[in-house]
């Protein structure tokens, strides 16, 4: 079988690579490109720790072929900080202790980031909502759902960036 | 509630030390290390959960182009028996037959051979190459199968130990215990009021996000370097050396960070593997399991049955407690029986008591550890009990417990005389709790239970080397699970004087830090938080040596204050205080570089009491039970880091939740699972929950300097019965097995 060649955006850079038809995403950003940011729990769609964006919309990176990425733009955790500013999600987080392994947290900052520019004024129903796809297992998700209600209706930090 | 001391670190919340790396994604967990030439090795697993290994071929496997290594059972060493000792328990021969599979599979999933390929489709495609011949037989899933007469035997060389004299014929129940005290029938005879109960909890699991992995290289010498999850790479450096038959010098283990344990990951399973394929292979060799294997093969905690029988004057003194208990061990001997048995009444004063514990083998992994392993099982049973004993005195299910709990001098049901503990504080603290009088609707209960963990103590190791700014690295052994670094650094910080910010937390391998047992027990802050302790001091005795040595007096007249070195009160001096940083900065001139240990074997870590309030609303239409409220009280001694402590505390309740709402092991009668899986082993998601609202009781352990006791486990023995017996208020009825799923509630309403 014959590799597809892919050229694609990864963080606003543009990156090409060769890979099997049947590839994840997933396992293209951790193996060829090194981006070891982005997590894998369960290679099945279930846990959340591989979200990662597709031209701005989440997903889980273990349930999209990398040959999709195509002439897309990828947004994954090592892209979310600015130079070196922490994004507010991140800060929020680590302000709250929101994390305990912290493994599963690269994909709570997607998924958060992601909320927040599609609802930045999110009710606590629907922080948990957004949030069932990603598990976590260490911390009762409750410094988590704080941290994202600390951020919830400050507007001008979260752009939608489609 | 809090303690009198004025601290002016600990208790506050700084930012962890580790937090931006884990928060960008900087930090690397098991599977993100590679190293050039690296082959992936994946395993082959029985495909049967009860089978007899006639022959393993594994030629044509070894065949396959960009194959450089397979192994089977055969391949590695003859171990000795012996036991590991540790929360997990067990023995290192069996634990190296469920590393790999010698004889007999003995669950489906059991590991039979390996292949490390240059990919790991490559190597997955080779697993198809392997020839084995199987003889299947009836496999054996639960504590009933097991126990029954003519039982199909997993192990014929188990004799039942713990029996005098020792049993005849072999069977599947590996050990009995039993602990007693007074006169039973004495105490049920002068019982006014009996109840009694039976109880079964299902197989679960610890359910870490980051399955297992690992990474091994051995060079052409013999020598094996390994990065993986774990949570005490001195306990794999341990196990690899039984397993392989390696010297531990010649292994070094890097704890990668670790993506969740509870327990878990105190045992190994892929390391062996690993360091025996790169030996063959010449090159390093990654393993990495899939959720799937991690479920069929890993964890899980026990499945049990209790059958309990209480006894209480009218006034609601207990009299008689008594409890025959059954654990799965799953496929070899060791299952966490014995601590379930001895925590199960220990909360309460009892004269009179008897304790029968069965350990049992069945077709399922071997068991391990999951936080506070056996007690939430145990103390389910006898808080569901408890609260029925409440229901039938008609008495507040909290007074019930007041009137019984242990306090200071009493002895504990599991032998030691109890120091404070804060049992009756979390109980008040429960009782004024707004969330245990507010008002519920019609299809709503509440529910109370009382937890209970020992926490342990074991060898810790810490040095502290001073900068020669002043600034501070702390170095110790304890892979950081839920934000320990932070601990240490406060704790060091403020034996120290200096600022938190000042003091940077390694994490060292077993070559760079000081034995050191594992991240486990609920003992990282208590007993490795004493060795940072006891090493900074070490660091202000020497550094008021050098400050003596500077102003040309007697040490014994330089105090420490602050962080400076100041002349005692009434010295007839007027020297400057000398800063950790002006003596470090001169220190080549006074001594050299200031560098403290310590090591410790702590004794006295402080027993955790905790207290749940768990309020639930029921669907009468569908049995499915809501958590709309939670409430977690525990004694944490003193409170490091609260915010990490709350932590503790809300993740425990959500696995407790978990387990008695939605989580099991489901098989099919060939014991195969049928849900290894997070989209059929539900672990609770956030939109299941409400807030967990947390209150810290401050009892201070006085084994600790601070007043330390663990706080990680106890988080997870209350939620169980506190959520039972909610739903019990609820509905009214009494559902004795878990998890309290809708189908089973809604059998139980219906009936």
């Amino acid at each position: 079988m014959s590799k597809i060649h892919v050229v694609t955006r990864v963080n606003d850079e543009k990156v090409e690579f060769l890979c099997e038809p049947q590839e994840t995403l997933l396992d293209v950003l951790r193996n060829k490109l090194n981006l070891t940011g982005t997590k894998e729990g369960c290679a099945t769609g279930d846990c959340g720790a591989c979200s990662v964006t597709l031209d701005g919309r989440l997903v889980c990176s273990c349930l999209t072929l990398a040959a999709e990425t195509k002439g897309k733009s990828v947004g994954t955790i090592e892209g979310v900080a600015d130079g070196d500013t922490l994004h507010p999600v991140q800060q929020k987080l680590l302000e709250h202790a929101a994390l305990q392994c912290g493994v599963c947290t690269p994909g709570y900052v997607i998924a958060i980031k992601a909320l927040l520019e599609k609802n930045p004024d999110p009710s606590e129903s629907e922080i948990r909502y957004w949030l069932a796809g990603n598990l976590c297992r260490c911390t009762g998700y409750d410094k988590i759902i704080t941290a994202v209600q600390d951020l919830a209706g400050q507007s001008d930090k979260f752009k939608e960036v489609v | 509630m809090s303690d009198t001391h004025d601290y002016k670190q600990i208790g506050t919340r700084p930012i962890r030390p580790d937090g931006v790396d884990k928060i960008t994604g900087r930090a690397n967990y098991g599977a993100d290390y590679s190293l050039p030439g690296m082959l992936h090795g994946v395993v082959l697993r029985s495909p049967y959960a009860h089978a007899n290994i006639k022959r393993i071929d594994l030629g044509k496997a070894l065949a396959l182009e960009g194959v450089y290594a397979a192994v089977s059972g055969a391949d590695f060493p003859d171990v000795a028996a012996g036991g590991m000792g540790g929360e997990g328990g067990g023995d290192f021969k069996d634990l190296a037959s469920n590393i790999m599979a010698r004889d007999k599979a003995l669950y489906h999933g059991h590991a039979v051979a390996a292949v490390a390929a240059t990919s790991r489709e490559l190597a997955i495609e080779a697993l198809d190459l392997i020839e084995v011949d199987y003889e299947v037989l009836t496999p054996v899933m639960n504590l009933d199968a097991a126990m029954a007469e003519n039982a199909p035997l997993l192990n014929d060389k188990i004799y039942t130990m713990g029996v005098n004299p020792k049993p005849e014929q072999p069977s599947n129940v590996a050990a009995r215990m039993e602990f007693k005290r007074g006169d039973i029938d004495a105490g049920f005879a002068d019982a006014e009021v009996i109840v009694e109960g039976e109880f079964r909890t299902p197989t679960v699991h610890q359910g870490y996000i980051e399955p297992h992995a690992c990474l091994a290289t051995m060079n052409q010498g013999g020598q094996a370097t390994l990065w993986c999850s774990t949570q005490g790479h001195f306990e794999v450096r341990t196990a690899v050396s039984k397993t392989l038959d390696m010297d531990v010098c010649d292994i070094k283990v890097i704890a990668t960070e670790i993506g969740g344990g509870f327990g878990g990951k105190t045992v190994i399973y892929q390391e062996p593997v690993a360091i025996l394929m790169s030996k063959i292979s010449g090159r390093p060799v990654k393993m990495v399991m899939d959720r799937e294997e991690v479920f069929r093969a890993s964890g899980p905690a026990s499945a049990t049955l209790s059958k309990i029988k209480l006894g209480a004057k009218k006034d609601g003194t207990l009299t008689a407690m008594s409890c025959w208990m059954a654990y799965e061990a799953g496929a070899f001997p060791g299952s966490s029986m014995a601590p379930g048995a001895m925590c199960i009444f220990a909360p309460y004063k009892t004269d009179n008591f008897l304790i029968e514990g069965f350990d049992v083998v069945v077709n399922k992994p071997k068991v391990a550890a999951y936080r506070a392993p056996g007690a939430p099982q145990s103390m389910y049973a006898c808080e569901s009990l408890m609260d029925e004993l409440a229901y039938k005195l008609e008495m507040d299910p909290i007074d019930l417990r007041l009137k019984n709990a242990v306090e200071k001098g009493d002895q504990a049901a599991y032998g030691p005389k109890f120091n404070e503990v804060g049992l009756r504080e979390c109980l008040i603290a429960a009782k004024e709790h707004p969330n245990y009088s507010r008002e519920l609707t019609e299809t709503q209960g509440r529910g109370i239970s009382v937890g209970f963990w020992f926490n342990a103590g074991m060898q810790s190791s810490a040095e502290v080397h001073i900068n020669e700014n002043g600034t501070v690295m702390v170095i110790e052994g304890n892979p950081d699970i839920g934000g320990s670094r932070a601990s240490m650094a406060l704790m060091a910080a403020e034996t120290l004087g200096v600022p938190y910010e000042k003091v940077r937390v390694l994490v060292g391998d077993t070559e760079t830090a000081g034995f050191t047992n594992v991240t486990g027990g609920s003992r990282t802050t208590f007993a490795t938080g004493m060795a940072v302790i006891q090493a900074s001091q070490d660091i202000i005795s020497q550094a008021k040596q050098r400050a003596a040595k500077t102003w040309e007096i007697d040490e014994d007249q330089v105090d420490w204050q602050d962080g400076h070195a100041v002349p005692m009160p009434g010295v007839n001096a007027d020297w400057e205080p000398l800063s950790l940083a002006k003596i470090a900065a001169k220190s080549g001139r006074t001594g050299g570089p200031l560098l403290g240990r310590a090591s410790l074997n702590a004794r006295g870590a402080g027993p955790g009491f905790s207290v749940n309030i768990a309020e639930v609303d029921v669907d009468p239409e569908t049995g499915k039970t809501e958590v709309v409220g939670f409430t977690a009280i525990q004694d944490a001694g003193k409170a490091i880091h609260p915010a990490y402590v709350e932590g503790q505390l809300q993740g425990g309740a959500v696995q407790g939740i978990g387990w008695a709402l939605n989580e099991e092991y489901v098989y099919d009668d060939k014991g195969v699972m049928q849900n290894p899986g997070f989209l059929d082993y539900r672990i609770p998601v956030a939109s299941d929950l409400p807030k967990i609202d947390t209150v810290i009781i401050e009892v201070p352990n006085k084994a600790h300097p601070y007043g330390v006791r663990g706080v990680g486990e106890t988080p997870i023995v209350a939620p169980l019965a506190a959520v039972a017996n909610a739903v019990r208020s609820a509905i009214g009825i009494r559902v004795g097995e878990l998890p309290l799923s809708p189908p089973r509630l809604l059998a139980a309403m219906d009936e």
